[in-house]
């Protein structure tokens, strides 16, 4: 291959890029000649599902983005929102899906560094990240390989470049065998007036490349994997998957933060990530924020290898770059800054007043394209949905055919040690929680619990997804998600201020799919209006399909909240004998697409509990002043398992012994089992000092909130009426071993 | 007392363990750039945790031939007092200031977890303010923690009494099951024969406040200032060499 590969761009090279007929002859429209090869690789990727939103843009403006503590929303590259005091916090969740598939400990290991980009090129400092995996069925034969390899690649990055991973949440279901789910989450801190954007203002200013040099990796990750379904022939596209450094990671963090410190700051005009679709979407997003051009000499590209064509130089996704404004004149100060940090640091181009953008390469003119096609201008498609077809329909449970446990203790036990539900601590081990100095609630709570560096707030976090509710209803399953998120907030003693989104689903080419996608993000928009929660970044990822068969809709949402006092924060596990525990909300006789169903009965079915986000607004209500007034010696929500499971978590996860047991009498009418493991929703289970339970019943009552005493911290063991009666350490050995036994039963690949 | 926090191009527990010294402690910090040649006029050389040159190479290999290890093991022959943690301690071994190595954890992968240790001495300058026999909780996040050295060696540690601590349980009891790493003999942190020099894995940094990570690490620091800079065993700092002499 020589240097400049120049190559014929017909019909066909448009197909194998991903771009369809009518496509083509737009670009032949917008340009008024035949693409060049560049050109049609600029076009493809900007055009693909990834970059341009194109089949979800109309429907994602319908979330509500705004609201009084909103600095930045969706748009940028992450989100910001006011906390007070002058600090913003900056948070964006994204998918590395495919990636994580094919090359599970690169895949994720990227997926990690390309959310960091986002949130340190707003000028914030990183303080935590979560994730949120879906793994295939355990005893499926890759699981074991990828679980490893994913977790130990989030582990790699974040560890290395020394950022805590807080929390997360970890699933297994048949509907990922053939596609993972890897959606990473980070959050930083910045001084509200000095949030940085991705801009490229002022016609002269220079552009600047700083970081690791271009190498031909990820070539075409955002356009042909991430926006392509999978077949057999997709382990060959390993190659398309980037190779993480997050030690480079750590030195262009450090180095971008000094030079957006107060004593560089005034020479950047803007900086934004090359991240999918490198060069290419940086430069062109940055001019088209800022209404200007921006001409490139690719010749100036600092490269890895010899041989880089301009294209690959346009196209890869070499991880660990950005790309800088920097007003003219300041370039040296700049270079020498990141000098100092052993980085290259390159002008590689120009803003102008052109608003194209430009390429040459040794001399020779190679992209030449409007900018507002590329971005803005980009097709959008209101694309067909429908509802699906018959097969796809719930099956109705009917509790009458259903058989009650011979033993509750046993299938409690076989709750906790069922794959969704068993312990993370194998997974979370791997990850470092405490470097930053500021990890309160690390993982095992319902929500992580982070200093808000300098002051005496706090920032909580917590990651959902339901995807078995999204199975069997989209819109239900999402509205559940996001109102579990604010309960492990609120739980933990937090305002819930914001969401972010990573909404993952098969191809949008099918009906069935956009209906899903609809569903679900009509639930979003109406539960963030309920919380009050505006969704100020995300990502959507389509085409998580292998061999044409989709993936359960599987939309993701990280909400984060704000304790004004980090020492109120409430973690979920008991703490003092002879505490009352206390049930707030209601129990129903709902057991539709529950845990318990699943693992005892093997069905997935049924009607999803009810839900009512005015229940569930009271009962965040009652939960945060409750944790003001210091009245909460544990609280967690009752959510998968149901309220026996939630008991044994509060008994279980206490991180240092003796760990302390309950004694509970439950006077309901409803069927035990449905009592015991039923997922109704507006449910928490709070211990409390028996001279705080007046006052605890007063903030109830007036909330319109159910309350009932149902026992007491007491001994060792766990005793559930006559139905439970088990050792809290016995209970502990079956949750906490099992992850692993699942994994190591099957030895990996 | 002033304290040198060296920061390598990895460092991540650097700015964590200069907030503990001068915000929680009161003390003096100056932070030092692994390119600097010399200290200054410190005290003490506190080499924090984290992923120098990214571990690509043997954890510590790379950053052990940094400009500004010349001057830390100067200091180190003059009798200065020098602390390790982590990737600080694996540093250290590589320099040939601490006898052993650390390798990969006994089950391959990274641990993050609080962990118990159990003070086997207090005649150092690093475990004064501590009891003999005392349970201090202390968080380890590592993924090449598992302490090795040959017989001789392990053997030279036990009568120099210098093991300083060992992984336990909560009761102080030291067993397989309470060896998170798989350390030989569950030792958590050495000191140097001459007692000047001390690395351990255990992150004294993170448990230093109780809203996160309890304040047993603060005994360590708290040891070192009581010692004034000065190892039990060591030359007073007054009458330190400016001789340069290896290590």
């Amino acid at each position: 291959m020589t240097a400049h590969q120049v190559s014929q761009v017909t019909l066909t090279t448009a197909h194998e890029h991903g771009l369809t007929t009518e496509e083509f002859e737009r670009i032949e429209g917008i340009l008024g000649r035949t693409p060049t090869f560049e050109e049609l690789g600029v076009f493809s990727v900007m055009w693909s599902e990834h970059c341009s939103y194109k089949s979800s843009r109309v429907h994602l403006k319908t979330l509500p983005t705004t609201g009084p503590r909103v600095l930045q929303g969706p748009g940028e590259n992450a989100g910001a929102l006011d906390v007070g005091d002058g600090m913003a916090v900056v948070f964006k969740i994204e998918s590395h899906n495919h990636p994580s598939f094919v090359e599970p400990f690169q895949g994720a290991a990227t997926g990690v560094g390309g959310i960091l980009r986002d949130i340190f090129t707003m000028g914030a400092r990183p303080i935590a990240n979560l994730n949120s995996l879906h793994f295939g069925r355990p005893e499926h034969a890759r699981t074991p390989f990828l679980v490893r390899g994913v977790v130990a690649g989030i582990g790699h990055y974040g560890n290395c470049i020394g950022v805590p991973t807080v929390g997360g949440e970890v699933h297994f279901d048949p509907g990922y065998d053939h596609n993972i789910l890897v959606n990473a989450f980070t959050l930083g801190v910045v001084a509200s007036d000095r949030i940085f954007r991705a801009t490229a203002d002022g016609p002269g200013n220079s552009v600047l490349y700083v970081g690791s040099k271009t190498g031909r990796d990820g070539i075409h990750g955002a356009s042909l994997l991430a926006s392509a379904e999978f077949d057999a022939e997709s382990e060959t596209k390993r190659p398309t998957v980037q190779v993480g450094d997050p030690f480079t990671e750590k030195l262009l963090l450090e180095a971008c933060l000094e030079l957006m410190s107060p004593a560089y700051s005034d020479h950047l005009v803007g900086i934004q990530d090359m991240g999918a679709a490198g060069l290419t979407s940086s430069s062109t997003e940055m001019a088209s924020r800022s209404g200007t051009g921006i001409d490139l000499d690719l010749s100036r590209v600092p490269l890895r290898e010899r041989v880089v064509t301009p294209y690959e130089m346009l196209l890869s996704e070499s991880q660990e770059r950005m790309l800088l404004v920097v007003h003219r004149g300041s370039e040296e100060v700049v270079q020498d800054l990141f000098r100092k940090w052993d980085l290259d640091a390159e002008v590689i181009g120009t803003v102008t007043d052109s608003q194209r953008l430009r390429a040459t390469y040794e001399g020779q003119l190679v992209v030449d394209i409007p900018i507002e096609p590329l971005t803005d201008g980009a097709p959008a498609l209101d694309r067909p949905a429908a509802e699906g077809g018959g097969e796809q329909e719930t099956p109705r449970l009917v509790l009458a055919d259903l058989a009650e446990p011979l033993d509750y203790g046993e299938a409690l036990l076989q709750l906790l040690a069922s794959p969704n539900l068993c312990s993370r601590e194998w997974v979370y081990r791997q990850y470092d929680a405490y470097v930053g100095g500021g990890t309160i609630v690390r993982p095992g709570s319902d929500a992580a619990v982070v200093r808000l560096p300098g002051t005496e707030k706090a920032i909580a976090m917590s990651v959902d997804s339901m995807a078995r509710f999204c199975a069997i209803d989209p819109y239900v399953g999402m509205v559940s998600a996001v109102a579990e998120a604010a309960r492990n907030l609120a739980a933990s003693g937090a305002e819930p201020i914001g969401v972010t989104n990573c909404l993952n689903f098969g191809s949008p080419e099918k009906p069935d799919v956009m209906w899903q996608f609809q569903q679900a993000v009509q639930g979003l928009r109406d539960a963030c209006v309920a919380f009050g929660t505006p969704v100020v970044s995300g990502n959507v990822s389509f085409y998580n399909e292998t061999e044409g068969s989709s993936i359960p809709p599987s939309p993701v949402i990280a909400m984060v909240g704000l304790l004004e006092d980090a020492s109120q924060h409430v973690t979920q596990w008991f703490k003092g004998e002879g505490d009352a525990v206390v049930l707030l909300g209601r129990n129903h006789e709902e057991l539709g697409g529950s845990e318990y169903v699943a693992t005892v009965h093997h069905q997935v079915r049924g009607t999803l509990p009810w839900i009512d986000l005015d229940v569930e607004r009271r009962l965040i209500d009652v939960l945060r002043a409750s944790a003001r007034e210091g009245l909460l010696r544990s609280a967690h929500d009752v959510s998968a398992g149901g309220l026996a499971v939630a008991l044994a978590e509060c008994c279980m996860t206490a991180e240092s012994s003796p760990r302390l047991g309950a004694r509970i009498d439950l006077e309901d009418g409803l069927r035990p089992d449905a009592l015991l493991f039923g997922e109704s929703h507006g449910r928490a289970v709070v211990s409390a000092r028996r001279r705080h339970l007046t006052r605890l019943r007063e903030l109830a009552t007036r909330a319109e909130v159910p309350i009932a005493i149902i026992g007491e911290v007491r001994g060792h063991r766990l005793e559930i009426g006559e139905l439970v009666a088990l050792g809290v350490d016995d209970m502990h050995t079956r949750w906490s071993e099992s992850l692993e036994k699942v994994l190591a039963d099957n030895p990996p690949q | 007392m002033r304290w040198g926090v060296v920061t390598f191009p990895g460092s991540n527990d650097d700015a964590q363990t200069a907030f503990v010294l001068e915000g929680l402690l009161g003390e003096k910090v100056d932070r030092l750039w692994h390119k600097d040649t010399e200290l200054g006029p410190v005290d003490a050389i506190f080499l924090p945790g984290g992923f120098s040159y990214g571990d690509y190479l043997r954890c510590g290999a790379m950053a052990r031939f940094s400009p500004i290890m010349r001057a830390v093991e100067s200091f180190a022959a003059d009798g200065g007092l020098i602390i390790g943690v982590c990737n600080g301690f694996q540093i250290l071994c590589e320099a040939g200031l601490l006898p052993g190595a650390l390798v990969r954890n006994r089950d391959l992968r990274f641990l993050c977890q609080r962990a118990h240790v159990r003070v086997e001495d207090t005649d150092s300058a690093f475990t004064n303010r501590c009891r003999r026999g005392e349970v201090l909780d202390i968080p380890i996040k590592h993924g090449e923690g598992c302490y090795v050295a040959d017989a001789a060696t392990l053997d030279a540690l036990e009568t120099g009494r210098q093991i300083l601590l060992r992984y336990c349980d909560t009761e102080g009891r030291v067993t397989p099951a309470s060896n998170p790493n798989g350390s030989l003999g569950s030792i958590a942190a050495v000191r140097n024969a001459r007692g000047n020099v001390f690395g351990m894995m255990p992150h004294p940094e993170y448990a230093a406040e109780w809203l996160v990570g309890g304040e047993d690490g603060r005994k360590i620091l708290q040891s070192m200032i009581a010692s004034g800079g000065v190892a039990a065993d060591a030359v007073p700092a007054a009458t330190r060499s400016k001789v340069v002499s290896g290590p």
